[in-house]
């Protein structure tokens, strides 16, 4: 299967079992387009009559680039035929049993009071709760015994909003490091929060200590304190922001994301990008709402279109910033064509309910933090392990082609089939697909390639 | 005339021999949470590369 797309003045062409990507002329565009349909003798009399004697084109060099065509397609780098789909359930049945991350609900409470939290507000639909340093070092027992021979393990402090229960993300960092040398495991950690409590304390033991941070901005002011609330209803950008500064700064160079959520009140999202810049932060990652179809809150097949130009545009601002010696990096463009994931990692789909579960404050288990609350997918506790294995099962079983609307989709290798939550939500199932995140992921993708392919082509330049 | 750049890329069917250490991270551990995807991994296995 082939993707091919035109952006930024730039030909691409996808080969996408092989992972090949080609940055091509119009002929050859044109050429790939009609290889598998028409027969040589037809391809060249088209292209013929349309580009021969157009900016110095021979019908010599038309049959030569229908043999370089030709070329890709014998060396596996063109309509390559996907031979995957006997491998998608190997590396599941492989690490069965194994599990190498946590989502570390520290706190079922939150300081702040967004309205369009996908979390209620931290609560998770029940009630307020704090992990008790117990429960959070037997999840991380519970991590390290049912790691295999798992070397990473990672941890994210995750809520409701983390530092409202510090001391025990402190000292469960701590056990964690006192074991890992005994136990040969190396533990990432990652906080995520809203910022109101961050304090010089919170800083300095953030920046040593966590492998990543994710700060919750959402971009212009208005923007940020329409949704991004305390109690009183007072918004808490001009709070959090030079905490968030002061935390970055500080962080020397280690990764953090500022993370904002665009809803239908922005889909116009680049410029709230174009003010996290503006405040100095250059990691960053803007996420589409999550929540329920009828909230004003929600993306509409109207913010669509614009939502797709917003992400072309976002690119092109991205070339433009390197090329001025002002890079940013963007999560969600940030694609190794050379060293990205394996095949098998590509099939496995994400890992939720496998290698990967929310531990909710009283230890219990969940596929992943989008599920909890959701009783019917409680896959267990801390303390006795996984106990609800059929429903495990349906986790175990999802993969790319276990997704029938993914078969014909280019992108499916570089989603694994998408996220299980966002499929249950939309259509009950999760193996089924949310076909307004696909449509976001795919132009992506389209842009995150091309930057990319931008960046090789000068650098080879 | 060259009519078509190849970029340097990981050649997926080759990685089927090699790949399926499992070390990498796992796809929504880091900053999206909501839409997860995994074209933005990195290899944990450095003789992949």
């Amino acid at each position: 299967m082939i993707h091919q797309y035109k952006l930024a003045g730039m030909n691409i062409v996808l080969d996408v079992t092989s992972g090949a990507v080609h940055v091509v002329d119009d002929v050859a565009y044109d050429i790939i387009a009609l290889f598998t349909e028409k027969s040589e003798a037809e391809i060249l009399t088209l292209m013929n009559e349309k580009y021969e004697g157009k900016d110095g084109i021979t019908a010599a060099d038309i049959k030569d680039c229908y043999a370089q065509v030709s070329e890709l397609r014998e060396s596996g780098q063109l309509f390559t035929e996907d031979t995957f789909r006997p491998m998608a359930g190997e590396l599941k049945k492989k690490t069965a049993g194994v599990i190498k991350a946590l989502c570390l609900h520290v706190a079922h409470s939150c300081n702040l009071n967004c309205s369009y939290c996908f979390a209620s507000q931290g609560k998770y639909h029940g009630e307020r709760a704090l992990m008790s340093f117990e429960v959070g070092k037997r999840a991380l027992d519970f991590l390290v015994e049912n790691s295999g021979s798992r070397h990473n393990l990672e941890v994210d402090f995750f809520g409701g909003e983390p530092l409202m229960n510090w001391d025990v993300v402190k000292r469960l960092v701590a056990y964690a490091r006192e074991i890992e040398k005994e136990k040969n495991k190396n533990f990432r950690f990652t906080l995520t929060t809203n910022g109101m409590l961050i304090d010089d304390e919170v800083i300095d033991f953030a920046n040593r200590e966590m492998s990543n941070v994710v700060l919750s901005l959402d971009g212009r002011r208005e923007v940020h304190d329409r949704f991004r609330v305390d109690y009183s209803g007072k918004g808490s950008y001009d709070r959090i922001v030079p905490k968030f500064q002061k935390l970055v700064e500080a962080r020397g160079g280690k990764n953090y994301y500022m993370r904002g959520t665009f809803t239908h009140y922005n889909p116009d999202f680049l410029k709230d990008i174009e003010q996290m810049l503006d405040l100095g932060f250059t990691e960053l990652s803007m996420e589409p709402v999550v929540c329920d179809p009828a909230s004003p809150s929600a993306l509409t097949a109207e913010d669509l279109p614009i939502v797709l130009e917003q992400y072309e545009k976002l690119a092109e601002l991205m070339l433009k910033r390197k090329a001025e010696g002002r890079p940013f990096t963007f999560y969600h463009y940030m694609i190794d064509l050379s060293g990205g994931p394996c095949i098998y990692k590509r099939i496995s789909g994400c890992g939720s309910g496998t290698e990967y579960m929310a531990v909710t404050p009283s230890g219990d288990l969940y596929p992943c933090h989008q599920f909890v609350g959701e009783e019917e997918f409680c896959l267990g506790n801390v303390f006795d392990g996984v106990k609800n294995f059929e429903k495990q099962a349906e986790f175990m079983a999802c993969n790319v082609y276990a997704r029938k609307d993914c078969e014909d989709c280019w992108a499916k290798l570089y989603c694994s089939g998408g996220c299980a939550a966002n499929a249950y939500h939309a259509t009950g199932s999760v193996t089924g697909v949310y076909k307004y995140g696909c449509e976001l992921f795919k132009k992506r993708m389209e842009c995150a390639i091309m930057v990319a392919a931008q960046d090789m082509m000068e650098e080879d330049a | 005339m060259k009519h078509i750049k190849t970029l340097k890329t990981r050649n997926l069917c080759a990685s089927a021999k090699n790949g399926g250490c499992g070390e990498c991270q796992t796809s929504c551990q880091s900053a999206c949470k909501t839409s997860c995807g995994i074209a933005n991994q990195q290899c944990e296995k450095k003789e992949s590369k």
